[in-house]
């Protein structure tokens, strides 16, 4: 699919392209994409490990609470990040996936997040990647509503806030400089302007997702990793407090969108 | 910035007069002006508002040291701060904070020692397409490029160009080639702060994010009559 874009794009190189013209391209090839979303294929291995029972402690994920009660998968993604009391902070799926592969499963931290992201298409996705993929296809046509109710929940989205504008690195770069303003493009690719509920509805509601270009499903962590890469920021820690508290500013700014993830992007 | 939520009327207007961004919102009277209710929808009880020096904390305890992106990358300079400042609240930099910052940044800005300001544009072509450099994924001492392309449209025949920043095409053929418009150029390449404060555009001089000679080529991409962006 990808050869046939590229190839309709140098043919088309022979004539005089409108940024128009250009757009309708992007938005064809798009379409193309939504055919078919492998990352399907991985919701379904996801689905078998977590019913499956692994780990030390041979459990299955089935009793793990993501935030609406034990063993309730549907509709989470939509609802988090949020405070769980059980560990008294507010925590993002992917951190709460990997807390009850430790408290039910028995497997060490360590072990979990130390390469929780596959490298490129030529490797098999990770169980992490899997996990989530399924967990966030269960949340499909949920409508975005994360909870601020609670205090350290409204600390999270002020500080992700706070972060968002943080500018830093050799390249003075903040989130706010790429995602603050409306239809700002890196090459062709669109940005999230975050500042608008229609544009953070629909990045928020369509991460994770299948990267084409990479041949793989990339989950948020994953997505706010290679956002700071580009920032020329240093390596961001997986699952760090940085993270879940950007996590917190998108799902608040993205309220009342669709959850319709994993989607597909180029 | 729209938020809806709660709104919790009892909200202690200190948090912004008193200056003290980390007070906890207190039982004070009721104030029904606007601000007070904004505040109020951000701040529920119990909520503190986090300090710079918090979010700079957390960012550095959320970031992995390396040898090609260091920690240090979080230390905000002045001006980083005042334009983060700047773009979080909506307001322009203070007119003579913005007029030091630029002074300071065009001070910084070092012109070629031997007068030379144009290189070769077939090379800034590449270094134009290049976007590789000072990632953490990049090894210390790796040619790093401008990455023009990802921000600017420059030789038209390249579709796949951002619109963070203007149109480059045609840039030599309209202005000329004249000292102040080539000294101009290499001034807001080398440091693009010493005319707009807060200029989302990398310091690719400054910063040492290209070298000299790559500047003299991306001038010449720029500026030489026979660069495809002038024709």
């Amino acid at each position: 699919m990808k050869k046939i874009f590229v190839a309709a794009i140098l043919a088309s190189l022979a004539f005089p392209l409108t940024a128009q013209d250009v757009q309708k391209q992007i938005d064809r090839y798009r379409e193309l994409l939504a055919d078919g979303n492998p990352a399907e294929l991985l919701e379904m291995r996801g689905e078998d490990l977590w019913k499956q029972k692994r780990g030390p402690k041979n459990a299955s994920m089935e009793a793990c609470d993501l935030g609406l009660g034990a063993g309730k998968v549907a509709g989470v993604n939509a609802v988090l990040p949020r405070y769980f009391a059980d560990v008294d902070r507010v925590m993002d799926l992917e951190s709460r996936i990997v807390h009850c592969e430790v408290t039910l499963q028995g497997f060490t931290m360590a072990e979990l997040t130390k390469r929780p992201h596959s490298l490129n298409q030529s490797e098999r996705q990770t169980d992490h990647e899997a996990l989530t993929a399924y967990v966030v296809g269960q949340s499909r046509g949920a409508k975005v509503n994360l909870p601020q109710s609670h205090p350290k929940e409204r600390e999270s989205f002020l500080r992700g806030e706070k972060m968002f504008f943080f500018k830093g690195g050799p390249y003075d770069f903040a989130c706010a400089t790429c995602h603050g303003v409306d239809g700002q493009r890196i090459r062709l690719q669109d940005l999230p302007n975050f500042q608008k509920a229609d544009n953070a509805q629909r990045a928020f509601t369509t991460w994770p997702a299948y990267r084409v270009s990479q041949g793989a499903m990339r989950t948020m962590q994953w997505r706010l990793l290679d956002c700071f890469r580009q920032q020329r920021l240093p390596e961001m820690e997986f699952l760090s407090p940085a993270s879940i508290d950007l996590i917190t500013y998108m799902g608040v700014k993205g309220k009342d969108g669709t959850m319709d993830a994993p989607a597909i992007k180029r | 910035m729209k938020i809806k939520f709660l709104p919790f009327a009892a909200v202690a207007f200190v948090l912004f007069t008193g200056g003290c961004a980390t007070m906890q919102p207190g039982p004070t009277a009721v104030d029904t002006s606007r601000e007070v209710e904004s505040l109020a929808r951000r701040f529920p009880p119990g909520a503190k508002a986090p300090t710079d020096a918090e979010i700079v904390a957390l960012l550095k305890a959320s970031f992995k040291d390396s040898p090609s992106a260091k920690l240090d990358r979080l230390d905000q300079t002045p001006l980083q701060m005042a334009c983060t400042e700047a773009s979080r609240s909506g307001k322009p930099l203070d007119e003579k904070l913005r007029d030091g910052l630029q002074a300071a940044a065009l001070a910084s800005v070092k012109y070629p020692a031997d007068g030379k300001y144009l290189g070769d544009w077939k090379r800034g072509k590449a270094i134009a397409q290049n976007g590789r450099g000072l990632q953490y994924t990049d090894k210390v001492g790796d040619v790093a490029g401008g990455n023009c392309y990802a921000c600017h449209q420059i030789d038209k025949k390249e579709i796949a160009h951002g619109n963070i920043g203007p149109s480059l095409t045609g840039y030599g053929k309209l202005r000329g080639q004249t000292e102040p418009i080539v000294k101009y150029t290499w001034a807001r390449i080398w440091n693009s702060h010493s005319f707009n404060a807060c200029a989302n555009m990398p310091r690719f001089g400054d910063a040492g994010i290209l070298t000299e000679a790559q500047i003299k080529d991306v001038m010449a991409l720029l500026l030489d009559p026979e660069s495809p962006v002038n024709q």
